[in-house]
């Protein structure tokens, strides 16, 4: 089980997966996301579910390597099989309850930065086949790291790609996009803004005195992913959620995005040294500080 | 051997300096000798009250006197009528306050150590290769489960030992529940111990597919109308945990007592070869006084911190087991009782630095009988840690019961269900075990799951 069916870079260190998994395929939503562990002795690593397949049974990921258990997990290959999936995770997207009238109505933007575009992707093909008006802004660091474009062009009502860089479509961040196409005289009811935490940050701050309400995608350090451990806590408003159970999405002018960043780095160097060792293997024999 | 019938035939155990440094298991339990001693010191009660304080009612005279006997195998099958994980029992069941607080031995002297016969026994069956037997034959009707905890497994067992065809689905990727996410390692080893026990569940023909969520994966209704199950148990536990709402709490190096254990035990991160990293603190405080604290501050103790419990009533209320609060301070852990955490302080980094505290005194009895414990104006003062593990009791998450039609719950989000059955507010549905009560025991998990067990098997056979 857990096959992996198709496997390719979609950039440096930007990984796309589809793999088999049937009881996730067919009830996943958009907004959802899946638990994966790579081998018997593994994390368990949350990842977005990026697309799927109800007949073939099949969900589609995309990750980026950022630690030991992310450079593991790339190097499983097509035909090799994941030890555990389980999903899907988390609420959809409360867009995915409104009626078709009501989605018709809506005039929505999708802000996605980094790997940020791979799960903006279900979300706008979905709504798109609904008939609802979505425009996108895809954001990345240099062209090299943009990913999904060409997939997102043809699901997307208008695109706007940016780069920080100037190396490809506009130049700066994806606020200045956003900054620009409502000086242009676009309205938007509702804001998905899904990426990195500090991009998150800076858009719910920006929409906050625009007036647009914004929807966030948080994904804290999660263990079991099943509201039983905590370590995925997060304060909105001024109330303790726990993203694996209450959200992942929520109201992005609420959340306290500090808190939440700062516990992201809680792992930082411990996981950092298990990095070094797997890379380095024998060969790593401190130094670096943090050994002990 | 020498016994003296008023006396527990004493049970060897490692060193408490030594293994505040290791999780090998602390207690070493009884061999053949040691055991058949103690049995002989049980006088076979006509009308036992041990019995009545055990909630899957062993019929701990009947085993008890084959051990004696040193006919292992019979007291096996005596405890396998009633109990589907004897092993684990006789480890972690709160022996003192059921059937050991019941023994008549206990009136003028000590009670039968039950609990760690029940455990030989157990053992001693593992060892030898022994399986409880399977009679019934298929009756072609399914049940679902949902979890597998105690309340899971036993349901399971007992069904399938009538015949019929059960499937567990779990959501985590290992099952077990509470004792291998949560119990630690010392106290209950998981390959030794628990995947045994969990194999012969299997072997009665139950089947378990991890990696499944109910309410998520697949909903009850679909279980029922789709996947063809005649009725279904919830099992769930209770896993999410409180916080106590105090400045401080999102800090880093503040966890729930189910994040340290998962991550210590189902990932293993005590391991260095673990790929799940775990804090291990200098100094390390963990709030609050009953199993889970305990087991939390011995695992932070292993792996190489000073500990301190932080506990707002005195010692006599400590809701943990006795004998785990005796292991707990053999081992070295700091008990700071009467105090009340207030605030937990960060460095400039968002780290933990310290715990700021208040002295409590005993007031007038609550609602629960135990005095009410009270701050002490002015008494605030700062422990300086780096950890905090905050155990402060946990209620059933809503993923079940938010995703199932006419499954009715309470306003501690605890699934209503009656007690001699299980059954639930919506039919064919039943439940059991810390899902219905909220967090309490193994053992009663386990009469729970007996008792839906036979409540499901009643509504089949009515149907
Ligand atoms: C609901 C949810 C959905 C997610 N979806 C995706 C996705 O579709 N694609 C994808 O690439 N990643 C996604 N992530 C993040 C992904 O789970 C983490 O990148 C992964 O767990 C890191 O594991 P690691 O061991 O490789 O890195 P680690 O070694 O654990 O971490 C390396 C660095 O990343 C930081 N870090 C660790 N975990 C996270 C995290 N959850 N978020 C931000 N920073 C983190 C650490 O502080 C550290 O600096 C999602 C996370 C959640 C909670
Ligand atoms: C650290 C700790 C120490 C303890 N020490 C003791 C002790 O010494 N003695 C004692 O008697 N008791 C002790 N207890 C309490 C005891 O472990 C519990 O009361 C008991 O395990 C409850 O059993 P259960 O079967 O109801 O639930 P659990 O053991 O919690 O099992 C529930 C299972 O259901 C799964 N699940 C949850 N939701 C879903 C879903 N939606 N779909 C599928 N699966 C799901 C969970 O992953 C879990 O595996 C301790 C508890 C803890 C946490
Ligand atoms: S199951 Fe628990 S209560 Fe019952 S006899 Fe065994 S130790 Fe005692
Ligand atoms: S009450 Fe005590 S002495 Fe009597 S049968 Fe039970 S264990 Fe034996
Ligand atoms: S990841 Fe454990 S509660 Fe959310």
């Amino acid at each position: 089980m857990y096959k992996i069916i198709k496997a390719r870079e979609l950039a440096a260190n930007i990984y796309e997966m589809v793999v088999e998994a049937p009881f996730v395929a067919r009830k996943c939503l958009p907004g959802q996301f899946l638990i994966v562990r790579s081998y018997a002795d593994s994390e368990r690593i949350p990842l977005t579910i990026c697309d799927y397949d109800r007949e073939a049974g099949t969900v589609t990921l995309v990750f980026q390597i950022v630690g030991a258990s992310t450079k593991e997990m790339s190097n499983l290959k097509l035909g090799d099989s994941f030890c555990d999936v389980v999903g899907p995770l988390g609420n959809a997207s409360e867009l995915t309850e409104l009626s078709d009238e009501e989605l018709k109505a809506k005039k929505i933007l999708f802000v996605a930065g980094g790997v940020g575009a791979a799960p903006v992707y279900p979300q706008v093909k979905y709504l798109r086949e609904r008939g609802c008006n979505v425009d996108v802004i895809v954001g990345s660091k240099t062209k090299d790291m943009l990913i999904l474009e060409k997939e997102m062009e043809a699901v997307a009502g208008n695109l706007y790609v940016t780069t920080d860089d100037g190396s490809y479509g506009r130049s700066g961040m994806v606020t200045k996009v956003i900054e620009d196409l409502v000086a242009e005289g676009k309205q938007y009811d509702v804001c998905v803004a899904i990426g990195p935490m500090i991009m998150m940050k800076f858009v719910a701050k920006l929409t906050k005195t625009l007036g647009i309400p914004t929807i966030v995608s948080m994904n804290p350090v999660m263990v079991d992913g099943t509201g039983m451990c905590g370590a995925c806590r997060i304060i909105v408003g001024d109330e303790v959620k726990f993203a694996c159970v209450d959200g992942p999405e929520f109201d992005g002018h609420l959340v306290d995005f500090d808190g939440a960043m700062k516990r992201a780095a809680a792992y930082k160097t411990e996981e950092g040294r298990k990095m070094l060792e797997l890379t380095e293997g024998d060969t790593h024999h401190g130094g670096c500080g943090n050994c002990n | 051997m020498e016994v003296d019938v008023m006396k527990k035939i004493p049970v060897r155990e490692q060193d408490a300096k030594e293994r505040a440094t290791n999780f090998e298991e602390v207690c070493l339990g009884y061999n053949a000798d040691e055991a058949m001693a103690e049995a002989s010191r049980c006088i076979n009660c006509k009308n036992a009250q041990c019995v009545k304080g055990c909630p899957v009612n062993i019929d701990i005279p009947g085993f008890i006197s084959k051990v004696k006997d040193g006919d292992f195998k019979e007291a096996y099958d005596v405890i396998s009528k009633s109990s589907a994980l004897p092993a684990v029992c006789g480890r972690v069941c709160p022996q003192e306050s059921q059937c050991e607080g019941k023994c008549i031995r206990g009136i003028k002297g000590e009670p039968i150590s039950i609990g760690k016969l029940e455990r030989f026994v157990a053992d001693w069956a593992t060892e030898n290769g022994i399986k409880p037997a399977v009679d019934a034959p298929s009756n072609g009707k399914k049940v679902a489960v949902i979890g597998s905890g105690p309340a899971g497994l036993t349901c399971a067992g007992d069904l399938a030992k009538m015949g019929y065809d059960v499937t567990i689905y779990e959501a985590l990727h290992q099952p077990g529940g509470v004792l291998v996410y949560g119990i630690p390692e010392f106290r209950l080893p998981k390959e030794k111990v628990v995947a045994k026990e969990i194999e012969n569940v299997k072997s009665l023909g139950v089947k378990i597919e991890t990696n499944v969520i109910v309410g998520k994966s697949i909903t009850i209704d679909e279980l029922i109308e789709e996947e063809g199950f005649d009725a279904v148990f919830i099992g769930s536990g209770a896993g999410l945990p409180k916080f106590m709402g105090i400045k401080g709490e999102t800090a880093n190096g503040v966890f729930s007592a189910n994040e340290y254990l998962t991550r210590s035990n189902l990932m293993k991160a005590f391991d260095s070869k673990s790929t799940t990293p775990i804090k291990v603190g200098k100094k390390v405080a963990v709030v609050g006084g009953g199993n889970v604290a305990m087991d939390a501050a011995r695992t932070a103790l292993r792996l190489g911190s000073e500990v301190h419990i932080i506990y707002r009533r005195s010692e006599e209320e400590l809701p943990a087991r006795v004998e785990e609060v005796h292991h707990a301070k053999e081992e070295g852990i700091i008990f700071d009782l009467l105090t009340n955490p207030v605030e937990i302080i960060e460095d400039e980094n968002g780290w933990v630095s310290g715990i700021k505290c208040i002295r409590m005194e005993l007031g007038e009895p609550d609602a629960s009988g135990r005095r009410r414990p009270v701050e002490v104006k002015g008494s605030e003062f700062v422990i300086d840690v780096d950890t905090v593990i905050m155990s402060l009791g946990t209620s059933p998450n809503p993923l079940i019961s938010s995703t199932t039609k006419g499954l009715e719950i309470n306003n501690h989000k605890c699934i209503i269900a009656t007690e001699d059955t299980g059954a639930t507010s919506k039919e064919g549905v039943y439940a059991g075990g810390d899902a219905v009560t909220g967090a309490a025991t193994v053992i009663l998990a386990m009469g729970a799951g007996k008792a839906a067990a036979k409540g499901i098997d009643e509504y089949l056979q009515s149907k």
